[in-house]
């Protein structure tokens, strides 16, 4: 068993150009020129351009891109329905420019599938028969070796065992009943759920999904991501998604890679593309997203400018507090571990009375931790006294989070 | 100035020369045209010879349920059976066995040259480039100017009616074939690919299957074409209904080519009926309620 972080798909200097003049497109996009340039002085559409990308094994990598990015064109070299022009696209380290026919069929039937925008689906079959056909070109093609199987019992029990892994799989994607009605009769999701479970079908390693859920409407569009993010989780598939719209591939994606004029311009996950976008394309791009559902809390929490142990006395708590101009104060161990919050207040009474810090301190904290979405505390960062604590699971102090930073992470 | 108004025949083309090539070609490759009109001859012979040993009543029979199933209404089934059934009672039943066996045997032969030609450009845009200006001479060129040759070449008879009506009529199943194919959704064709299909299984499983509608209409418009060549043909030595009307028209018995010619007609009509409606999408509005309330 291979390492599970591993890189199943790696894409070098991809380009693709289609068009004429293409020597001389590949010389002025080495001098620097841009492809619309190229375009209008030669006709050639540069469609990728020097693209490298790691696809890591059993998560979703989200390709973004406006339309003309050269997305599509990407997703399709990765089961080479498109060819590149130059660059190497390598599957498990092998070259799928180097496969001949036969190897090139065989990656298709039993490694790769692919989901299609408006569906694909064939209408002369049913459901069931759309569901098994990966299988039924598998089967029929690795029958032909020996002619007397193609009739009789043998394709029989062939086309039986196909139809109950179809039906295994419609069950999954919640089509079980529907194998016998007729594609055109299903709704938009209904008919991408077909177009799932065909992909599924064949057990393969990699999804490719070109903009599956663009042509559904929005109600059905997040069923849908749910239940994609759901199958794939309990599957563990690699799957590689298309889509132009940012807060679906912050919701789906494991990493993002964003597309502009077919070069990639970062890829990163969701988080640190939004907190630390590479230039002003993908600030402008993830800035249309809806941050507090990318962010964490890990994101946007701040270094407290003042801490105080628990052993201190409180006349340095009331120092340090003065000092920063502060109104309460993190208490904490030697460990960094929390101990609880103390207020000026507190701290003065202490002082007055001769009391430790251990016995005014509040130890009825709110904390929370880094990885949390920020969307999901701010109903209690907006009801909250004093700042909000975020600590490890062991209980060390991490940072904490103000009414103001959650505001201005929205921002 | 008279030369600017008649125009200067400079290339003087002998006429008489392509007419001795052509007599000289029919001489020496006589053995092949004998026995390519002696195939196409038995194969028209053959089908009249089933379809006059099968009883009348069967023949309409079939006509009431083909066209039954086809239309998808009992009462339009039974309409043509009775027009049918009208050309028998008219007393022209043996002449329209002969015409139908002409008009299948002809179409027969262009499907099985016209599809596969159809499959083959569809494909290929260089075969498409070389074939297409082909198919618009044949549609183009005046029918008589290729019912000469094919007499000189196959004689009087069947055998020339048969060459002379798969010229005419094959061209529509060839384009309808090939856009139909050409038009089966980009994606679906993706899709095929993306599963690993052989080029044989995404024309099979899914290109023709897809494009089945258009191809239907097709062999249905190469049969009508295939009637419309019933009459012309006649004057090559093709017997039947085609043969009644040209005798009826030369004598000038207007009554006699009427009642010939209304039974082309309805022959026509009835042999589209039948084949229209197979694989076309659109469903009578009953069947489609039914589906929907089983889907429900």
């Amino acid at each position: 068993m291979e390492d599970r972080n591993d890189t199943i798909i790696r894409v070098e200097h991809v380009s693709k150009l289609y068009g004429p003049n293409r020597t001389e497109a590949v010389r002025m996009m080495e001098a620097g020129a841009t492809k619309d340039e190229v375009y209008q002085k030669l006709g050639c559409t540069v469609a990728l351009w020097d693209v490298n990308l790691e696809i890591p094994r059993g998560k979703i990598f989200v390709i973004i891109g406006l339309s003309g990015s050269g997305k599509s064109t990407m997703v399709r070299c990765f089961n080479r329905l498109n060819r590149p022009s130059a660059g190497r696209v390598l599957f498990e380290e092998a070259d799928l420019a180097a496969m001949d026919k036969t190897a090139l069929l065989e990656f298709r039937r039993n490694k790769i599938s692919m989901v299609f925008q408006s569906f694909g689906l064939m209408s002369h079959r049913d459901v069931l028969g759309n569901a098994a056909y990966g299988l039924e070109v598998k089967n029929e093609g690795s029958m032909r070796s020996y002619l007397g199987g193609m009739f009789g019992k043998k394709k029989r029990v062939e086309r039986e065992k196909r139809e109950q892994k179809a039906k295994e799989v419609l069950a999954m994607v919640g089509l079980s009943g529907w194998e016998h009605q007729s594609c055109a009769q299903l709704s938009g999701g209904m008919r991408q759920r077909v177009g799932i479970a065909r992909a599924l079908a064949n057990d393969p390693e990699v999804l490719l999904m070109d903009e599956p859920f663009s042509a559904l409407d929005p109600l059905v569009r997040r069923d849908m991501q749910f239940e994609l993010l759901q199958i794939q989780r309990k599957l563990q598939k690699t799957v590689i998604f298309i889509t132009h719209d940012i807060d679906e591939a912050f919701k789906l994606g494991d990493m993002v890679a964003i597309m502009r004029d077919g070069k990639v311009v970062q890829v990163d996950t969701p988080e640190e593309m939004s907190a630390n976008p590479a230039d002003d394309y993908v600030r402008e791009f993830t800035g249309s997203a809806d941050k507090s559902k990318v962010l964490t809390v890990g994101n946007i929490m701040i270094t407290p400018s003042s801490l105080v142990r628990i052993t201190e006395g409180p006349a340095y708590a009331i120092k340090e507090m003065r000092k920063n101009a502060l109104s309460t104060v993190y208490v904490v161990d030697h460990q960094l571990r929390l101990k609880g919050i103390l207020t000026i207040q507190d701290a003065i009474r202490a002082w007055n009375e001769g009391l430790t810090i251990e016995t005014v301190v509040k130890t009825e904290v709110q904390t929370t931790t880094p990885d949390v979405l920020v969307a999901d505390i701010m109903p209690a960062a907006a009801e909250a006294m004093y700042p909000i604590a975020v600590v490890e699971d062991d209980g060390r102090l991490q940072g904490i989070v103000t009414k103001a930073s959650v505001l201005a992470s929205l921002i | 100035m008279d030369w600017l108004f008649s125009f200067p025949n400079v290339l003087k083309i002998d006429t008489n020369a392509i007419d001795s090539a052509v007599r000289a070609f029919a001489v020496s490759a006589e053995g092949v045209l004998d026995a390519i009109s002696g195939g196409l001859g038995g194969l028209v012979g053959s089908i009249g010879w089933l379809l006059k040993h099968i009883p009348w009543p069967v023949l309409v029979l079939l006509v009431v349920l083909l066209s039954w199933q086809a239309r998808k209404n009992v009462r339009s089934g039974i309409l043509y059976g009775i027009l049918f059934a009208l050309i028998g009672a008219i007393g022209l039943w043996d002449m329209m066995i002969v015409t139908l066996s002409i008009v299948l045997a002809s179409v027969l032969i262009a499907l099985l040259i016209g599809l596969p030609i159809g499959i083959l450009i569809s494909g290929s845009d260089r075969a498409n480039g070389i074939v297409r200006p082909i198919l618009d001479t044949m549609q183009t060129m005046p029918v008589f100017v290729y019912l000469i040759p094919a007499l000189l070449l196959f004689g009087m008879g069947n055998a020339s009616a048969v060459i002379a009506t798969v010229i005419y009529a094959i061209v529509p199943v060839i384009r309808l074939t090939s856009l139909g194919i050409r038009q089966v959704d980009k994606e679906v064709v993706e899709a095929a690919k993306a599963f690993g299909s052989t080029r044989g299984q995404l024309l099979f499983k899914v290109q023709i299957p897809q494009a089945l509608p258009t191809i239907m209409t097709g062999v249905n418009q190469t049969l009508m074409m295939a009637m419309a060549m019933v009459v012309t043909c006649s004057m090559i030595g093709a017997r039947g209904l085609g043969m009644e009307v040209l005798e009826a028209v030369n004598r000038i018995q207007i009554g006699r080519g009427l009642v010939a010619g209304a039974s082309v007609v309805i022959l026509a009509v009835i042999l589209d009926r039948m084949t229209q409606g197979w694989f076309s999408g659109d469903e009578p509005e009953s069947t489609k309620r039914e589906k929907a309330g089983r889907a429900r």
